[in-house]
């Protein structure tokens, strides 16, 4: 009898383990290729380990790349328990940078808090409004949310190359002649406050306090309970009164205003400046992708999103130094990141039907 | 391939064994904070038909998931002709020739009647380029039973009668000679059950062995041959049905004498409060399903909507709490015209529904049940301060309609789908009786539950009535209609053929009427 309990019980981490398995079985697949191009795979993870926690400057830098992750991650906890799918991080990342680029530079002169502020709200709100256009067009028109954020995604790029190439162009470069897409440097009262002396600044913690908000925001209010229904069943929503279109409508956009919130801490906190090479990811790194992988990651809760975009920081951070200590070509290093994504998302497949299992039958001893 | 291509594997009348006994020893099964099942023995023979009989959350369904290999018991053996054998999961129940039709179906919705027969089965690759021959298969069995179903028909625009239909026949599709058949009437209209019971007989000659589930005694003491009952997860007992009494089962199921007479006291019916004129609205299937109804209920009084089911009481009932759109005519609650209201606004009107489907439209299954208790109610006060949420208050509350309602539940936190059908739907009645309703719309309020639970809920329905509520009350049991309401109207064809005073009813005249015949 207690046998069982316990080989339930042990069973029961075991599952809860799958995730951290799934990322070193992408580890030993990616260790496979770099045999395969004749690197060897201990000092390759080594230079990783390194890169990513080695010393203060990395953890930082880890902390850095983890910043964006978690914002679109947040916002995306909550359109994916509201029932919609956002793929529009990129985009909406794209035009809160822009939004809290312009205000940054066109107040100029005005007290450096004041300006951050306003350029940070801002930018939420730009991402606001471009994730709500995705959430009018599903709730009033019926338009499918994955293809309308990817549509809004090549709009937000186009639409920042002509900015960037054009009226938004660095005068400097204009009067230098070299043309290079990017803006002025913003003021540098602008420049959100170093935590410590490294490149860790003040949007982490921003971001981290935006995660337990929003973990309130959908378990302890009434809003966030009305979001989760419709996320659940559609048709009980609407029969127990709730305006399933109005809270469609408000999941996307509140994806969208954290996400472009994320893209003007970027701005403010990192860059300085908008750049472009022509595509998203020049700028977001691909955080609106791999935001809704940490999430996933974080099983779509606030908080279990938090570390789960400190590993993806980390595995960000950490390939690049392995990139440049054992000279593998970055190909290689996207492949790494992908292979952890299939793995996990693959393993969370297991681990759920595993619990549900769990959950429903009792782990029987084999029979004899 | 050369000629005589052999037939798909799914339509090849594999050579089962078939099943003399089934038995089930000591079977016992917990679920967090409950014993589902406890030591329970039960056995069913070729040839017989064996009811199950209990209380909701008796573990009817339980045990009879075990048997379809949906859960594994924590202890005890099945036996299969007396070797014992074990079921993995619901294929290898298939395998062995049991088959079931689930209290809540599951059926995949965008799919046709054919597709969902097909999709099923174990080995069938290719169904894709077979559904004809699937149909061709479906209309014979169909034929051979006694029903009616189109093979190509999507499953959402299909009644509920009509999905448990392309339940049995998924089925027997499949061959199988033991039939776990839980709570099929439940949903069935009176000529529908006549018709399954003769599918059923003929089946027990056939040499099936089939397992029965019901809250309706009279159906049990008609169709089968043993009877057992459950009670808090033990058996109470087995005996033969020709020994049994309607009476003397009830006391097993509850273990108290149970009263079947309900008290009725006069109530002076008030103002007009729901009141339908004209009423038209397209059904699923887009043909018209309301026919310009015309109906009112005053404060105080319970309508009774009798009808065949698939006539426009489903529709009538969506578009008065604001589910589907009508397109002609108005609805009033009070004197406020209410056409094309959406249900928040109607549910601030104190308007109040039970729907037929509690599943898709009455709860969310993955909340807990606290949760869905305020799922109507968590915005006002007491249950939220500004936007937060008001935990102690929920709890409060929920825990109190817990225990005024009997829902059996291992606590609050426990998820919707975790509890038996009979608690989902006495879960909504709570939550919906609870709001003193000035109009409530209760379809089928007391499918699926047990005797001492539709006992209950008829007097809360009656009691709201005293209160003043306006109660339109649709139900495909006439014995329910006839002992609640107090004016009875009859609907056919989406239009209503008469409205007759309940003393007055003539339960031949009522049958008229429902078979589409005007009243005089
Ligand atoms: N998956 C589950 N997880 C947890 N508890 C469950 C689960 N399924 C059933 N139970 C509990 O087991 C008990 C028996 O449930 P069961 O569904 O077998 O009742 P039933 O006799 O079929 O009742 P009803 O007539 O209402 O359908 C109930 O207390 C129910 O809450
Ligand atoms: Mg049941």
């Amino acid at each position: 009898m207690s046998d069982r309990v316990r080989s339930r019980q042990y069973a029961g981490l075991l599952i809860h383990l799958t995730p951290l398995f799934a990322v070193l079985l992408a580890f030993f697949v990616g260790a496979l290729m770099l045999v395969g191009l004749g690197v060897n795979p201990g000092t390759a993870f080594k230079s990783l380990l390194q890169g990513a926690f080695g010393n203060l400057n990395a953890i930082a830098d880890t902390i850095v790349k983890m910043t964006p992750l978690l914002f679109v991650g947040l916002g995306i906890c909550i359109s994916f328990r509201g029932g919609v799918l956002n793929i529009g991080g990129e985009g909406q990342l794209v035009v809160g940078a822009l939004a809290a680029t312009a205000i940054a530079l066109a107040g100029k002169g005005f007290p450096g808090w004041l300006l951050a502020t306003v350029a940070l709200v801002t930018g939420a709100l730009a991402g606001a409004v471009w994730g709500g256009i995705a959430g009018f067009l599903k709730a009033y028109l019926n338009v499918n949310e994955i293809l309308s954020t990817i549509m809004l995604n090549y709009i937000a790029v186009y639409g920042m190359n002509y900015l960037l190439r054009g009226p938004m162009m660095d005068p400097l470069q204009v009067k230098l002649g070299f043309f290079i897409p990017q803006t002025a440097r913003l003021p540098r009262a602008v420049d959100l406050p170093r935590l410590v002396p490294t490149r860790l600044h003040l949007g982490a913690l921003i971001a981290i306090l935006v995660a337990i908000f929003v973990y309130v925001f959908l378990w302890r209010t009434t809003i966030g309970f009305r979001i989760r229904t419709v996320g659940m069943s559609r048709r009980a929503a609407l029969a127990s009164g709730i305006n399933v279109r109005r809270y469609t409508v408000l999941g996307l956009l509140l994806a969208g205003l954290f996400a472009g919130l994320g893209g003007a801490v970027e701005v403010l906190g990192v860059h300085h400046r908008m750049f472009t090479d022509g595509t998203a990811f020049g700028f977001t790194g691909g955080a609106g992708f791999n935001g809704i992988v940490a999430a996933l990651f974080g099983r779509l809760h606030p908080l279990g999103t938090i570390p789960s975009s400190f590993l993806f920081g980390a595995l960000l951070t950490g390939a690049n130094k392995m990139q440049r200590v054992v000279q593998v070509p970055s190909a290689l290093i996207v492949a790494l990141n992908g292979l952890i994504v299939l793995f996990v998302v693959g393993s969370e497949v297991i681990r759920r039907r595993r619990l549900r299992r769990l959950e429903k039958l009792t782990i029987v001893e084999e029979e004899i | 391939m050369g000629a005589g291509a052999p037939r798909p594997p799914f339509l090849r009348r594999k050579m089962r064994q078939t099943v003399d006994r089934v038995e089930m020893r000591g079977i016992v099964k917990r679920f967090p904070g409950v014993v589902a099942n406890d030591r329970v023995d039960f056995d069913v023979r070729a040839g017989e038909i064996h009811a199950l009989l209990g209380e909701n959350g008796a573990g009817k369904s339980t045990l009879m998931k075990i048997l379809y290999g949906m859960y594994q018991p924590d202890e005890g053996e099945i036996l299969v002709n007396g070797k014992r054998v074990r079921f993995r999961s619901p294929l290898d129940a298939i395998r062995a020739g049991i088959g079931m039709v689930h209290q809540h179906f599951m059926l995949v919705e965008p799919f046709t009647v054919a597709e969902n027969v097909a999709l099923g089965l174990p080995s069938s690759r290719r169904f894709v380029n077979d559904l004809d021959r699937v149909s061709a298969r479906i209309r014979e069995l169909a034929e051979t039973y006694g029903f009616k179903v189109d093979p190509r028909a999507y499953i959402w625009q299909l009644s509920v009668g009509e999905q448990q239909r392309v339940e049995i026949l998924k089925v027997l599709y499949r061959g199988a000679s033991v039939l776990i058949l839980d709570e099929p009437t439940a949903v069935l209209t009176p000529q529908e059950v006549e018709g399954l019971f003769r599918t059923l007989r003929h089946m027990r000659e056939e040499g099936h062995a089939i397992v029965f589930i019901s809250h309706k005694l009279n159906e049990v003491l008609s169709i089968s041959d043993r009877i057992t009952v459950l009670r808090g997860g033990q058996v109470v007992g087995t005996v033969p049905a020709a020994e049994a009494t309607r009476t003397g089962l009830a006391r097993m199921m509850v273990g108290r004498e149970v009263v079947f007479r309900l008290e009725r006291p006069e109530v002076e019916p008030g103002e007009v409060m729901l009141e339908i004129r004209d009423l038209w609205a397209m059904g699923d299937r887009g043909v018209p399903a309301l026919r310009g109804v015309n109906l009112e209920v005053r404060a105080g009084e319970i309508v009774g909507l009798a009808g065949v089911s698939g006539n426009g009481q489903r529709e009538l009932a969506e578009v008065i709490v604001g589910l589907r759109r009508p397109q002609r005519g108005a609805v009033r609650i009070g004197k406020t015209d209410v056409t094309g209201w959406p249900p928040a606004a109607l549910i601030g009107l104190g308007l109040s529904y039970i729907p037929e489907e509690r599943i898709r439209d009455g709860g969310v299954p993955e909340f807990s049940v606290e949760d869905n208790l305020v799922l109507k109610d968590h915005p006002f006060p007491p249950f939220s301060q500004g936007i937060f949420l008001n935990f102690p208050e929920m709890a409060h509350y929920a825990d109190r309609l817990i225990k005024d309602f009997d829902i059996r539940t291992p606590s609050r936190r426990t998820p919707l789908k975790s509890l038996s059908g009979g608690n989902i739907q006495k879960l909504i009645l709570a939550r919906e009786l609870s709001r003193s309703p000035k109009v409530l719309i209760a379809a089928q309020p007391t499918r699926g539950l047990d005797i001492s639970a539709t006992e209950y809920v008829r007097r809360r329905i009656l009691e709201q009535r005293e209160k003043g509520t306006a109660t339109l009350l649709i139900s495909d049991d006439l014995d329910e209609i006839l002992s609640l309401s107090d004016r009875i109207a009859v609907i056919y064809e989406g239009r209503i053929m008469g409205v007759v005073k309940s003393e007055e009813a003539d339960i031949e005249e009522l049958g008229l009427m429902m078979a589409g015949v005007e009243s005089r």
